[in-house]
């Protein structure tokens, strides 16, 4: 189906040079609450035109870092600008070129689907005719052209999304952030919101998102940050990523328990390195064949052998020694 | 399918927006949702003005008998009703906003994720704030007004200056009004909620609210001069009863230095809650 959208153009012609320009640019951005610290003096620039993500477990410090960006939370230490502002003293003025989709979804619940995005766009000062213009394209956008009159307490979880998003698009925002877009959403919701922000990517939009799933960070990132415990442990495009700190192919061996001693001791040396993990131990390699041909060379007691390309996931797991999602 | 031609985005870059909006129209943004909201919910206001009515009456018809005259605030007698009625007004100005600055602005901070949602665009806590207060003023005008013509029609209005109670009512709501906010946004239960109770009870008691001041106690005369309803029912009551002197701008400057104190403290606070 066609979107409302019109493609616009990532960055104006002035800059299409090979400088793109920096929309955010953080260097030792700290947060603390009460003393503990979530975002642990991080530095990292986002470019006009990209998609930029920050890919970490629960308690990594994503939401905080967003919110700092979203100037809704003073920074404690460090420097941050946003669109060329300092959001300690222009936090409105950033605020009023931003779409911001928080990671929980906080829609207006006594107001109609349409009203939402109405009284949104007045928030942003923009008048009646203008948000009234707006509503159409963006309730098409989101595809709930059917449900302007509904309550917003009656949608899915995935039109609710879908509409937190049409609604951060209200004010025609030059960068739209987003906490963990599809975060508790079933798989074909999922599907529907990524589809809404490759609509947006097309249009050279730039995105900043974060997210616990690797996958989602794959398909979506075109640039990103790996958190964990408030601190960037690595940056590159999903590939390089991928192929700096994984590899190519993996294996995953699954044991049974009582084997784990047995199958260690029998894979090693097997591949360029190995995670383990409490059920299965993990080899990393270039070409799975070989690696395939070695272990079961060993004779290897493995409950199962699985070929798989390399993910984030692995990247994250050599990087922290534990997985995205406890 | 085609496109309608509106775009939607900006696209990347650090253009500036046609629309970043004047400061002094964040608050009205906010009392614009609440009116959207209050379409449907007509009755609210309603009840709003049949309740003076009926409040009036009562002391007209039962208490006004018994007690006969009283003596004024400029030394003449006026009767009982006349006497009161004004004091009436002012605690329902008090009541009115206490009540839905607590109890209401209690539960959309704890259970709504609506300020975060006005806090993402350019609002600040201070438009939230005066936007909250000046929506629960705009029912506190209908219920000023349909106050003052059910006095006008009782016969209680003894002066033109009684337009200017309307006014005076709004003032107090907004007093009232940011205190209330400023004190709901250190509250953590459901419990402390009833303390709001328990304070507004002597209040309303002992501000020289139905009876005149002079019958307190020298001690008690002190300190119900502290209280901000005394300032209100005694500024009401001289306006409505035609007593005017300068005296009146004592109140209504103790009335707007809570109002204005109240709410920088209420913005303050919803920063640092809402913003952390
Ligand atoms: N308002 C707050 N007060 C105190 N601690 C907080 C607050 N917000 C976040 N934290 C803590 O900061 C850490 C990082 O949280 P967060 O930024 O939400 O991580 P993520 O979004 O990656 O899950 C967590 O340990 C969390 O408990
Ligand atoms: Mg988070």
């Amino acid at each position: 189906m066609g979107s409302e959208v019109r493609p616009v153009s990532a960055w104006s012609p002035a800059d299409a040079g090979d400088e793109r320009e920096s929309l955010v640019v953080a260097r030792g951005l700290t947060k603390r609450f009460d003393g503990f610290t979530a975002v642990n003096g991080i530095a990292f620039d986002v470019s006009a035109g990209e998609v930029f993500g920050f890919l970490g477990p629960n308690g990594a410090g994503k939401t905080s870092t967003m919110r700092m960006v979203a100037a809704v939370s003073p920074v404690t230490e460090g420097s941050l600008r946003v669109l060329d502002r300092d959001p300690a003293s222009d936090g409105a003025g950033i605020r009023a070129q931003l779409g911001v989709v928080p990671q929980e979804n906080n829609l207006d619940e006594e107001l109609s689907v349409a009203d939402n995005l109405y009284v949104y766009g007045r928030y942003f000062g923009m008048r009646r005719s203008q948000v009234r213009d707006r509503i159409p394209d963006l309730l098409e956008f989101a595809q709930l052209t059917d449900r302007g009159d509904d309550k917003v307490t009656v949608l899915s979880g995935g039109m609710k999304r879908r509409l937190v998003i049409a609604r951060a698009l209200i004010n025609t925002p030059s960068m739209v952030l987003l906490d963990e877009p599809t975060t508790g959403l079933d798989p074909q919701a999922r599907h529907l919101v990524w589809d809404r922000l490759r609509e947006l990517t097309r249009q050279g939009v730039t995105l900043l998102l974060t997210t616990h799933y690797m996958d989602e960070a794959e398909q979506l990132c075109d640039r990103l940050v790996v958190m964990s415990d408030g601190g960037i442990v690595a940056e590159g495009s999903p590939r390089q990523l991928i192929a700096e700190y994984a590899g190519r192919e993996v294996l995953e061996v699954r044991f049974l328990p009582g084997d784990r001693d047995a199958v260690l001791t029998g894979l090693d040396g097997v591949g360029s390195r190995q995670e383990v993990l409490s059920d299965r131990a993990i080899i990393y390699g270039e070409d799975a064949e070989q690696l395939t041909t070695a272990v079961s060379r060993r004779g290897v007691e493995a409950a199962s052998v699985l070929v798989r390309r390399a993910s984030l996931e692995d990247v994250f797991l050599r990087l922290t020694g534990r997985g995205l999602i406890e | 399918m085609s496109h309608s031609g509106t775009r939607l985005l900006r696209g990347s870059g650090k253009s500036s927006v046609g629309g970043v909006p004047t400061h002094a129209l964040g608050a009205s943004r906010i009392v614009e949702r609440n009116l959207r909201l209050a379409r449907n919910s007509w009755v609210v206001f309603l009840s709003g003005v049949v309740e003076p009515v009926i409040y009036l009456f009562a002391i007209d018809v039962g208490l006004g008998r018994l007690v006969g005259d009283v003596v004024g605030p400029d030394g003449t007698p006026v009767s009982y009703a006349a006497f009161a009625a004004p004091a009436l007004l002012a605690a329902s100005a008090m009541n009115g906003a206490v009540y839905e600055s607590t109890f209401n602005i209690f539960f959309k901070l704890r259970y709504g994720k609506l300020y975060d949602a006005m806090l993402a665009t350019p609002l600040t806590p201070s438009d939230v704030a005066l936007g909250e207060i000046g929506w629960s003023q705009l029912r506190g005008l209908a219920y000023a007004c349909a106050f003052m013509v059910v006095m006008g029609v009782m016969g209680l209005i003894a002066s033109p200056w009684a337009v200017l109670a309307i006014p005076a009512a709004i003032l107090m709501g907004f007093a009232f009004g940011a205190v209330g906010m400023a004190v709901v946004t250190f509250m953590r239960s459901w419990v402390d909620l009833d303390m709001v109770n328990l304070a507004l009870l002597p209040l309303f008691l002992f501000s020289a609210t139905f009876y005149p001041l002079d019958v307190y106690p020298r001690a008690l005369q002190l300190l119900t001069q502290l209280s901000p309803l005394y300032h209100g029912v005694a500024l009401i009551r001289g306006l409505t009863l035609g007593a005017v002197g300068w005296g009146l701008l004592g109140h209504v400057a103790f009335l707007a230095v809570m109002a204005v104190l109240g709410g920088v403290v209420a913005a303050r606070r919803l920063a640092r809650r809402l913003l952390p």
